[in-house]
């Protein structure tokens, strides 16, 4: 009871501010967004919560009004009790989610919208359509879609491919059937496909056991560059360096830097932004502080990485 | 006797079947340079699973190794890392870094094993409790991305993982031989009866004049060693930690051990027994990538299929006796 009090003496504090301004007080209006989001278990996830991190300072900065609320979550259970909790005391305006997992994420959520707060999904689709206002979201089908053309046009005639894919979900699925469909009738082969899960040393560990299995591969997609790093060691052992071309994804600063420098072993890359949360939480702010429209689909494209443009995808300052 | 023997001999009977089996499926199994890759894989959880062999047959449990790895080989690339402009690029700076290692080893492994034997917590509670302290720590440290050594040291600190005597790389050399002490001393110490004595019945053990709460701090120290020395083969391969380095090590290290014919109850340990139970896990894993024998969705349900049935044989023989 004392800390609900508590709480309460920041927000009498800020009626009476208000009181005292009243000509500005359709601006002094203090707003607050919760922001929801996965924590940071691996490389992408990381990079993610560095730039979500980072665009509430500075937003913070720009609009002294809005008040951020971040939380992390490390499972789907966690981030429902943290939805909850925003509603339930901190009396958000708007919500940014990135949800942990699509179907235990629906319900609260749709909550968070019948109480009238402003959603904006990010990444993760819910499982059921029209709760949000907003879809901030890479473009899945055109990562394994892109992946997959450079391949096609790129690699010689009869070349051999070998995948490693994701942590098993929708996500992992439609890019690898947006691949595979990329290079449907083309004249290359792909020999295998495991489960690396987007893990340094699963992929390390998958792509020796290629490397004994097969002794012509051509071009090894890794679809995520944190697989990547973990294949080209795995290469690097083997000696093999000169047979194969690696194409990881998303963007990894490390990778990017090699791709700049024209590494023949990493010949592109495929953008997914980890910075779309950025997007996200800016356009979420955008719907409070100006008349601009904010609602519907907003899909960050895919693009391909090559030593020509591999300057503008470089941040030498993020984790990832 | 005959038995006994027969019993003893499960898991290795198991591990004769998969190498079989293995060569049956692929001609590129038997080949030196894929056998030394799955020693050398296998020796991270080897070393902890060797550790874990005393834990658990003092009758304890330690969850937190895997986290603990990770955290390891975080502080140790970030102790490289600042050192290398003072002591400049070579083995020294390498050394110092396995220091850290093996010195954050073991004062972990003090910690868990203080709390549960002074604090007289579960080794359960505290273990959960350190698993998630460690795993949080590292993440922190590597503000949410991945700790990375630099360039100039890991080149230099690359072959402690990579090279070795011909194909035998040095983690096969070092699990070998930590294997053989871990066995030397079960069955050969003083230390290694205490620990049987206290798993099979503490107060017994206590009454024989065993210092209990010594004896298994000890356990969890020299567990807290090996994950130390795990993270000095670790950290050459790929040069890096994250958040997501050495998940889940603890469940199969504890699965190698309870397939190796330890008692998950304790009071009956066997090293040999977890060596052969480490590397069934890892030939398991690595046929399954060479063999394309079923979905890759399923290779975590044929490791817990063979897991369970590893230790039902066991059982069965056990109440024959």
């Amino acid at each position: 009871m004392e800390r609900r009090n508590l709480l309460k003496l920041p927000l009498a504090a800020a009626a009476l501010t208000l009181a005292g301004g009243v000509a500005l007080a359709q601006e002094a209006e203090k707003k607050v967004i919760g922001v929801s989001i996965p924590s940071a278990t691996h490389g992408f996830m990381g990079g993610l919560n560095w730039h979500a991190q980072d665009t509430i300072a500075r937003l913070g900065k720009v609009y002294p009004n809005i008040e951020f609320v971040l939380s992390t979550a490390g499972d789907a259970a966690k981030q429902v009790s943290d939805i909850e909790d925003m509603l339930a005391t901190r009396n958000i305006d708007g919500l940014v989610v990135l949800p942990f997992e699509s179907e235990p994420l629906t319900d609260p959520v749709k909550q968070v919208k019948a109480a009238g707060k402003f959603v904006t999904v990010v990444d993760r689709g819910l499982s059921e359509e029209g709760i949000e206002d907003l879809y901030v979201a890479g473009d899945n089908t055109a990562f394994g879609r892109v992946a997959g053309e450079y391949f096609r046009d790129n690699l010689p005639a009869g070349a051999k491919i070998v995948v490693l894919r994701g942590i098993p979900t929708t996500l992992d699925n439609e890019r690898v059937e947006a691949f595979q469909a990329a290079l449907q009738g083309s004249d290359k082969e792909i020999l295998d496909m495991q489960h690396g899960n987007w893990n340094r040393d699963d992929a390390f560990k998958v792509m020796q056991d290629y490397l004994a299995k097969y002794p012509e591969i051509d071009a090894v997609w890794a679809a995520d560059d944190d697989m990547a790093v973990g294949v080209l060691e795995a290469i690097a052992q083997a000696g093999r360096e000169d047979q194969m071309v690696v194409v990881g994804g998303a963007g990894m600063k490390d990778i990017v830097k090699r791709i700049m420098d024209k590494d023949p072993q990493l010949p592109v890359n495929v953008t997914y932004p980890p910075a779309l949360i950025s997007s996200a939480i800016e356009m979420t702010a955008l719907r409070f502080m100006s008349n601009a429209p904010m609602a519907g689909r907003y899909i960050i494209g895919s693009q391909l990485i090559t030593p020509e443009n591999a300057e503008q995808f470089y941040y030498p300052d993020s984790p990832f | 006797m005959k038995r006994i023997d027969l019993h003893l001999l499960g898991p290795l009977v198991a591990l004769v079947g998969l190498f079989i089996l293995g060569a049956l499926l692929n001609p590129a199994f038997l080949a030196p340079a894929n056998l030394s890759n799955v020693l050398a894989r296998s020796a991270f959880i080897g070393l902890i699973a060797v550790g874990m062999t005393f834990v658990i047959t003092q009758g304890g449990l330690d969850l937190s190794v895997g986290s603990m790895a990770a955290f390891l080989a975080g502080i140790t690339i970030m102790a490289m890392n600042a050192l290398a402009p003072f002591t400049g690029e070579n083995w020294g700076t390498i050394l110092i870094g396995m220091g850290v290692a093996m010195a954050g080893g073991v004062l972990a492994g003090f910690v868990n094993g203080a709390l549960i034997t002074r604090a007289r917590i579960e080794a359960f509670i505290v273990t959960l409790g350190t698993m998630g302290i460690f795993r949080s720590l590292v993440t922190w440290l590597a503000d949410g991305g991945t700790l990375s050594l630099d360039s100039g040291l890991r080149t230099l600190y690359r072959p402690v993982y990579f090279s070795g005597i011909g194909w035998i790389t040095w983690p096969i050399i070092v699990f070998a031989i930590v294997a053989i002490l871990g066995e030397w001393t079960m069955r050969h110490t003083r230390f290694g009866r205490h620990v049987e004595a206290i798993g099979s019945n503490d107060r017994v053990a206590r009454y024989s004049a065993v210092d209990v709460e010594r004896v298994r701090l000890m356990t969890y120290v020299l567990l807290g060693a090996l994950v130390g020395l795990a993270t000095i083969l670790y950290v050459p391969r790929l040069g890096s930690a994250s958040g997501s380095t050495g998940v889940l090590w603890e469940l199969e290290a504890i699965a190698a051990v309870i397939i190796g014919g330890t008692a998950l109850k304790g009071g009956r340990g066997r090293v040999w027994g977890t060596v052969v139970g480490v590397l069934i896990l890892s030939l398991i894993d690595n046929i399954l990538n060479l063999a394309d024998l079923v979905s890759p969705y399923l290779n975590g349900a044929i490791q817990g299929v063979i897991i369970v049935l590893a230790v039902v044989l066991q059982r069965e023989k056990r109440s024959a006796e």
